[in-house]
């Protein structure tokens, strides 16, 4: 420790800046974190001249090292002593917008973003700005690449003369002999053009977003296109036909299907963007070429936007667009060869019902849903499925129930598991369009025989199914219905089965109430408690506890007492743990008679802890057997949810 | 035509080497100040030319181990099979380098400041007496001696099953593309763990299998085009811009079989080895067993130019497959202004032809031959009666000594050639007019 004459106070200071430069990656990081801390000890003074230069030069460090440096220094303002002196900042930051590493890269850029703010006028002039044409003019694309997001947070701020030298640095790098500058430049002209003079963006921009949008690599290409959207916001409607239309109708139909997927993709802003006159006569045509891709790609990410496409037409002329122009692709999309442009076009068809209205819908779109429902791939008929309530508010689902039924089945009973899931959790949506009639009769006994599925997460999912139906359909249905049956399966051989039993009560105890719970529901949980394998017997335990607040106190007392203190003396240490924890969760219902037991910390077994534990724990004793399948394909992850077998 | 005089012999100081020591790869960065060589022992080896136009060992450092896949139960070598500079960045040099599996991305960089100052050490890193600090230090940083380190930074793996014979930078230098046998992927060079399958010729049953992908290339130029090579003997363009996935060619470079020449050997000896665009984007070059042809982007149904490399080995093929020499990879390369192109041969020769005068040599390179500042001799084999006394006979050439790997100077005449363990770098003896003829020979040894 330090001596009686040393400062104490500035023994953790030191330690952290001479772990600056760490042989341990992790520490150096560590104290680049509370950099702000080190530069307060040093004071304004000593951070300007001495902490900044050291940093400027250490550039060699690792990246997440540089980082992140790089997100510090933008909140360093007020430690090198505020404003005035913010322009201290920029020669390390300026050192780490030319590093290699792209993230850091657009940290430091971030952050020189931040500080411009704190500029004055003439601080721009005299600092920002020259910083800005160096890493402008640096031998280095990474540099010029960096100075592509500077140009529109000094714009504003300067004098005439540097307005136009900034104009001109941008110019020259749009046409910069690396492509990556270019795609720089290219991804910043929206940008840009939005802070710029409107005289300027018509002479300046429009010249530079044409060249970039008919550049050689299709990568500059495809970025121009958002600029573009970003221009066409920006100008008047009278200028936009001449100006920007034809180089957007020419990325439209490009060579390269990534520039129609950035057009396909960034369509509703453009629609936005453009206004409805210019839509109605160039969008549409587009719209429909981009349905038509010979390009999957290009098709699914047009598919994705047929419905906002088609609700923002304007009112006048829409259905008339829609039943002559988009309708006939759509159609031609549902029997496409590609599953994700169905799956894409799957998920926003229902959309168009509400609006083309009742009659359109019976007799256009329902035909196509029913196409798609009995879909080869079964992610085309979860989208119809997961989005029937559009359908449902404008033609009611009847008319749909005869070809969902065989859909659902086959979607219920498919081998992947993953598949299986997704279907349970539309269920309850279902099943509150349908009604409870038509459920009883055809989905209830799906909605069971999932309850045994071979895949723990589609037992705990059907758990979870059977809660939401009980809260749709009320307690006497779920009296009639349900409960005889889950509480049947606590005699079933199959001591999963009889778990799920558990888990089941569990879930609905409190949307069914007291009643149920305490009358039917708990002697069975009580009669478990003697179940010869130890996982169901701790299960009886977490269960009692999970359904203790259901209960009034007599039965708790008089019947959950007695079968948690037996539990608590078992000679499993799992179940007896469980039993305890039980016992003291129950502290405001039971009287502590286990007091003294429950406040003996040693019992907190680490098996029952989160998954995690086997992972990060490997020295943990583990005296029993675990039971899990990683196969993700066909058995679903029982992971989450150790099962322990032991006993059987 | 180049009348190399030999500059540098690098790895060939030790005569004994083993299996690990053979270069696997030769290839010059953007602008030929440096040459990075790959050997069967992971190792990279990276030389800088210096102002006198010799070049020299600038970095070595282990690219790849050997590893053990446990879930197909193979072994993966650490042999290095190809090299590929990324363009410059920054003062930093960026490489990707493969084996059969992973691809990747090293940098090279110098260091020439290190901090001092600690506040609770000393320089040689005693504790200090704490009661002495009073003030706090701010390290500062120093020059010191020139350090070269390299370092990942970023590894491409788990997305081959076969094993990886390429990988090609594209020109928009943000993606690069890697070449197994039957796939081919694209890669952004930020993202690690995905790429996108661009070509697949993987058929429904592997019994259906017909070809191989045994090379792939970008376009210099245009970032859409790519062109590989298959065991057939055809070689593919593809437009990236017309889909997705590039399994239909925009192009297809074949020649056709002349049926008098056919043989049991003909698909073997057919099957493209080396693919190189020109630096002009507008040819390009491949190699067979026994040719290499030059092809012009827009003439799909033959070459422009064939030259026969070793025509006198088409009597020896029975003999060369039962040693499986004809599965020898051969690898060719343009010169800088695509006039002249080179490849290697047996017997550690290896050949260059000029296309304007349709002039060829055959030059040797060996420790015994190759003397400092001396200007190669041109050799000969002959199929019949020794004509001359340098002439050697197609039965005393040794299929042992081979060169596979070659690589000429993106602007200069300087070649790179890998004779198993030796490095030979050759320089044009210029004229003090400019003019690069001068067969005499110096020595400056």
């Amino acid at each position: 420790m330090a001596g009686a004459e040393g400062d104490d106070s500035l023994y953790p200071i030191a330690v952290l800046i001479d772990e600056l430069r760490n042989e341990d990656v992790q520490l150096r990081l560590n104290s680049i974190k509370k950099l702000s801390t080190i530069a307060l000890a040093l004071e304004v003074e000593r951070t300007r001249t001495e902490l900044l230069p050291f940093l400027t030069d250490t550039i060699y460090d690792e990246d997440e090292v540089l980082l992140a440096l790089a997100e510090q220094l933008g909140s360093f303002t007020v430690l090198v002593g505020g404003p005035e002196f913010v322009h201290c900042l920029l020669p390390p930051l300026e050192s780490l917008a030319t590093v290699e590493e792209t993230v850091v890269r657009d940290k430091a850029v971030e952050s020189l973003r931040k500080i411009s703010q704190e500029h004055s006028p003439v601080d721009l002039e005299v600092h920002f700005v020259p910083l800005v044409k160096r890493l402008a003019s640096g031998d280095w694309f990474t540099s010029r690449t960096s100075a592509c997001g500077l140009f529109s947070v000094c714009y504003p701020h300067v004098s005439s003369t540097v307005k136009a030298e900034i104009r001109q640095h941008f110019r020259t790098l749009c046409s910069d002999d690396t492509p990556m500058v270019r795609r720089a430049a290219s991804s910043k002209l929206g940008e840009f053009a939005k802070v710029l003079e409107l005289d300027y963006v018509k002479s300046d921009i429009i010249p530079l977003f044409t060249a970039l949008a008919s550049d050689e690599q299709d990568s500059v290409r495809l970025l121009a296109v958002e600029s573009g959207v970003s221009i066409a916001t920006l100008l008047p409607q009278e200028d936009l036909e001449d100006l920007v239309m034809p180089t957007l109708r020419q990325a439209a139909e490009d060579k390269s299907w990534r520039v129609r997927y950035m057009v396909a993709d960034k369509f509703s802003e453009l629609q936005k963007a453009v206004g409805p006159e210019i839509t109605k006569n160039d969008l549409v045509p587009a719209f429909q070429n981009l349905l038509k891709d010979c390009e999957a790609e290009v098709r699914t990410a047009a598919a994705n936007k047929v419905k906002v496409f088609c609700e923002s037409l304007p009112e006048d002329s829409r259905e008339t667009i829609i039943m002559t122009h988009i309708l006939p692709c759509v159609k031609e999309l549902v029997s496409d060869t590609n599953q994700h442009v169905k799956s894409a076009l799957a998920s926003v068809i229902m959309g168009l019902s509400t609006i083309l209205g009742k009659d359109n819908t019976v007799e256009h779109l329902l035909p196509l849903f029913l196409v798609q429902l009995k879909d080869e791939y079964p992610e085309v008929r979860l989208n119809i499925i997961s989005n029937l309530d559009c359908v449902n508010e404008v033609i009611g689902i009847r008319q749909l129930s005869q070809s969902l039924l065989p859909a659902i089945v086959e979607l219920a009973e498919d081998a992947k598991w993953r598949v299986r899931l997704a279907i349970i959790e539309y269920m309850p949506l279902l099943a509150g369009q349908l009604g409870v009639e038509f459920f009883d009769e055809k989905l209830n006994s799906l909605c069971m025989a999932w309850l045994i599925d071979h895949v723990y997460a589609i037992r705990e999912a059907a758990t979870c199914n059977l809660m939401k139906l009980v809260e749709k359909f009320g307690a006497e249905w779920a009296q009639n219905t349900i409960v005889p049956k889950v509480l049947g399966m606590a005699n079933d051989s199959n001591y999963l089965h009889r778990m799920t039993t558990l888990f089941c009560i569990n879930a609905l105890s409190e949307v069914c109430g007291q009643e149920i719970t305490t009358k039917h529901m708990l002697p069975v949980v009580l009669k478990m408690s003697t179940d010869q394998v130890a996982n169901v017997r701790f299960n009886v335990a977490r269960c009692l506890q999970k359904i203790g607040p259901v209960l009034d106190s007599s039965a708790l007392q008089a019947e959950v007492k007695p079968v948690l203190e037996k539990l608590a003396t078992d000679q499993d240490m799992d179940v007896k743990y469980f039993a305890l924890d039980a016992i003291s969760g129950m502290y405001p219902f039971i009287s502590l008679t286990f007091q003294h037991i429950s406040s003996q910390k040693h019992f907190h077994s680490p098996l029952y802890y989160p998954l995690q534990f086997f992972f990060f724990n490997k020295s943990a004793k583990m005296s029993t057997i675990l039971c899990f399948s990683v196969n993700m394909g066909s058995n679903g992850c029982n992971i989450t949810k150790s099962e322990k077998l032991k006993g059987v | 035509m180049l009348s190399p005089v030999l500059c540098s012999d690098l790895a060939a100081l030790e005569p004994e080497y083993t299996e690990a020591d053979v270069i696997s790869t030769v290839e010059f960065n953007q602008t030929g100040e440096f040459l990075a060589t790959g050997d069967k022992g992971g190792r990279v080896v990276i030389f800088q030319r210096e102002p006198q136009g010799e070049y020299n060992v600038y970095s070595t450092f282990q690219s790849h181990e050997p590893e053990f896949d446990y879930l197909k139960s193979f072994e993966i070598e650490e042999k290095i099979n190809k090299i590929r500079w990324l363009p410059p960045h920054n003062p930093a040099h960026f490489l990707l380098s493969t084996n059969d599996k992973t691809v990747k991305l090293w940098k090279v960089s110098e260091k020439d400041k290190r901090a001092e100052g600690y506040n609770l050490r000393d320089e040689e890193g005693r504790l200090k007496d704490l009661s002495t600090i009073t003030t706090l230090q701010v390290p500062v940083l120093r020059p010191m001696d020139l350090l070269v380190e390299a370092s990942p930074r970023r590894v491409f793996a788990n997305a081959h099953a076969y094993h990886i014979n390429s990988i090609s930078v594209n020109s928009d230098c943000e993606t690069y593309l890697s070449a197994d046998d039957l796939r081919i992927n694209l890669w952004h060079l930020n993202i690690t763990d995905r790429s996108f399958n661009i070509v697949d010729l993987k058929p429904e049953n592997m019994e259906d299998l017909s070809e191989v992908i045994t090379v792939a290339e970008f376009h210099p130029h245009h970032c859409h085009l790519l062109a590989f090579s298959s065991s057939t003997g055809t070689t593919r363009l593809c437009d990236m811009r017309a889909r997705a996935l590039c399994d239909q060619h925009a192009k297809l470079f074949e020649e056709a079989v002349d049926p008098s020449r056919q043989s049991f050997f003909s698909e073997i000896v057919s099957s493209v080895s080396d693919v190189k665009f020109s630096h002009s984007g507008r040819y390009l070059l491949t190699r067979d067993y026994l040719t290499v042809k030059v092809w012009d982007l827009n003439m799909e149904n033959k070459p422009m130019e064939t030259y026969q490399v070793h025509d006198y080995l088409r009597t020896k093929l029975c003999s060369l497959y039962e040693s499986d020499c004809i599965f020898d990879k051969f690898e060719c390369a343009w010169n800088g202004t695509d006039s002249v192109i080179m490849t290697g041969a047996y017997n550690n020769y290896f050949r260059m032809f000029d296309r304007a005068s349709l002039r060829d040599v055959t030059l040797e390179a060996s420790r015994e031959v190759c003397k400092r500042r001396a200007v190669l001799q041109p050799r000969r084999v002959c199929v019949g009666k020794k004509r001359k006394e340098t002439d050697v006979s197609v039965d005393s050439l040794d299929f042992r000594k081979k060169i596979l790997h070659t690589a000429w100077h993106p602007k200069e005449n300087i070649i790179a050639i890998a004779a198993s363990n030796n490095l030979y770098i050759f320089q044009d003896r210029l004229t003090p007019n400019g003019h690069h003829n001068t067969p005499e020979i110096q020595s400056a040894m």
